[in-house]
């Protein structure tokens, strides 16, 4: 297997650069600050940051928040896939209920997220469900389009052909529309758990008790700068890892593909 | 006895500037059961309207079809479709794929799975049966394919260019095992009828009746009993039948520059090549 020990070297000086473009831009940081040509005030520096996370680490304070933020975005990721996907099936199904339907659907779409935070918070109280609520706005859009797109974009030929072999209506729907929506799905997983995260954060920095969103929040309260970098890398590190996770589970369920 | 009736069969779309065209014009065609019949026809001269008509996938607009004497309503659920382009579904793979008008039957899975790979081994590939389509050749595809059509073992096969997409050998190769297949089928029921098995009582042989759609006519040729030629659309209707005497089993890789192919091909070209002509000027 030549070809797979090359890509493995390929694989492997990638990570290599991709750990150098971090170390030297942490570095010109961590310099830059100690010259004085930036103000640790404003920009805090790496080595606190890092300080900060061992601290935080430690003491066990940063479990509680992030076990809050991941539960509610996969919470929210649960819900608005499981309302996009069958929505979008249904109006895939019915044109003439998509047609009635589509001004409106395109009207809540264009609904800046942020503003709908505080009317969940009145409505959901400050606990997980009104992060959730925001999530689910944020997820259930992008399912709710690639469902529908799967469907109405399902082959023609392997419709006709899969009814020519015998199939009834509901045979048509289980071995070729569902599968054609999943690929869809599957390829939008990748935004929809990014839109997730977006969701419970932004919820959770506009009123809450938890979270990372909130940590960030209470940091910028008091002029902590070291904090909100900090609580920013826990959530890249984070994204990082889990969209790592999901990648896999994409290529998986998409064996098929050449 | 008659497989396939086509009976004074036109058919108009509606063209996208709100006018109409007329695809086929009083087609009116008998196909005996248990025979080989390829259409051949110019580009765009409503081969394909003419197959879909035939397997109730689009009903005609005047005129009828009938089916083993039945007047055909819907889906033709005694004939199976082979189509020009790939139809196998990508997520499922070879052995699925072959299975799957059998699962859609209802058929227990375990034997399918069983029948599926009887199958998988006629067509040679039985090691690719874990495979996914997009994993295999367009040539083993269409063995796929044709295994998937086969393993439902109906009456009448309907085929839109099935090998147009392939390479000229890939083409030969199919095109015999095609034949091998359908002449495979054409003996067991011979040697049910003289054994006067309880089989042979059946009235529908297991001879299959294909109906086989190509712009080619080397291929038409070499393959079928009958050649039946389209006129050039708008409006195609028949404008020739022609029987194809040659003995069967053929080679095809002897076949095309025996005498008699030859001199069936030259009579053929002079209708086909005035259509063609027509197609092109039209266009």
């Amino acid at each position: 297997m030549k070809s797979s020990r090359a890509s493995e070297t390929r694989n492997g000086a990638v990570l290599a650069w991709q750990v150098a473009v971090g170390a030297i831009a942490f570095a010109l940081w961590q310099t830059l600050v100690t010259l004085g040509v930036l103000d640790a005030f404003f920009v805090s520096r790496p080595s606190d940051i890092a300080q900060r996370l061992s601290t935080w680490v430690v003491s066990g304070t940063l479990w509680g928040h992030l076990a809050t933020t991941l539960e509610e975005s996969l919470l929210g990721l649960t819900a608005g896939a499981a309302l996009g996907i069958s929505l979008g099936f249904g109006f895939a199904r019915s044109p003439m209920v998509a047609r009635v339907f589509d001004p409106y659907i395109k009207m809540l779409n264009a609904v800046p997220r942020v503003v709908l935070a505080p009317l969940f918070l009145l409505w959901f109280g400050l606990g997980i469900w009104s992060k959730v609520a925001l999530a689910v706005t944020l997820v259930f859009f992008v399912m709710f389009f690639n469902t529908y797109q799967g469907v109405r974009d399902a082959d023609k030929v392997l419709i006709d052909n899969v009814r020519m072999l015998g199939a009834s209506e509901r045979q048509l729907v289980r071995h070729v529309l569902i599968p054609s929506a999943l690929t869809w799905i599957f390829s939008s997983l990748q935004t929809s758990l990014g839109f997730a995260m977006v969701g419970a954060v932004v919820g959770e920095y506009l009123g809450a008790t938890r979270g990372l969103g909130y940590v960030i929040a209470q940091a910028e309260g008091t002029f902590d700068t070291t904090g909100v970098f900090a609580g920013m890398t826990v959530l890249g590190v984070v994204v990082v890892i889990v969209s790592g996770g999901v990648s896999k589970l994409e290529r998986w369920l998409l064996r098929w593909k050449a | 006895m008659t497989a396939l009736e086509l009976e004074s069969v036109s058919r108009q779309f509606v063209t996208p500037d709100g006018g109409s065209y007329r695809a086929l014009d009083n087609v009116s065609l008998a196909i005996p059961a248990g025979a080989f019949v390829a259409i051949v026809g110019p580009s765009g001269c409503g081969k394909s309207t003419l197959l879909n008509i035939a397997a109730g996938l689009m009903p005609p607009s005047s005129g009828s079809v009938r089916v083993n004497g039945e007047r055909l309503s819907g889906l033709n659920r005694r004939a199976t479709y082979m189509f020009q382009q790939d139809a196998l579904l990508p997520w499922k793979n070879v052995r699925d794929n072959v299975a799957l008008g059998l699962v859609l039957a209802g058929v227990a899975s375990a034997d399918a799975n069983a029948r599926a790979n009887e199958w998988l081994a006629r067509v040679g590939l039985s090691a690719f049966a874990a495979h996914y389509p997009s994993q295999l050749s367009g040539g083993m595809r269409k063995r796929v394919t044709m295994a998937q059509n086969w393993i439902l073992d109906r009456g009448m096969l309907l085929m839109d260019e099935p090998f147009s997409a392939l390479d000229v050998h890939t083409r030969q190769r199919m095109e015999t095992e095609l034949l091998n297949l359908w002449e495979a089928t054409a003996e067991n029921a011979e040697v049910a009828e003289k054994n006067n098995s309880p089989r042979a009582q059946r009235p529908l042989t297991l001879k299959k009746t294909v109906v086989f759609v190509t712009h080619d006519l080397e291929e038409a040729i070499a393959l079928a009993d009958e050649v039946v030629v389209l006129s050039a659309g708008p409006a195609s209707h028949v404008v020739a039948r022609h029987p194809v005497t040659l003995d069967r089993p053929r080679d095809l890789f002897e076949l095309r520059t025996s005498e008699a192919f030859i001199d069936l091909y030259r009579s053929l070209w002079a209708v086909l090549r005035d259509e063609v002509i027509k197609s092109q000027r039209d266009a």
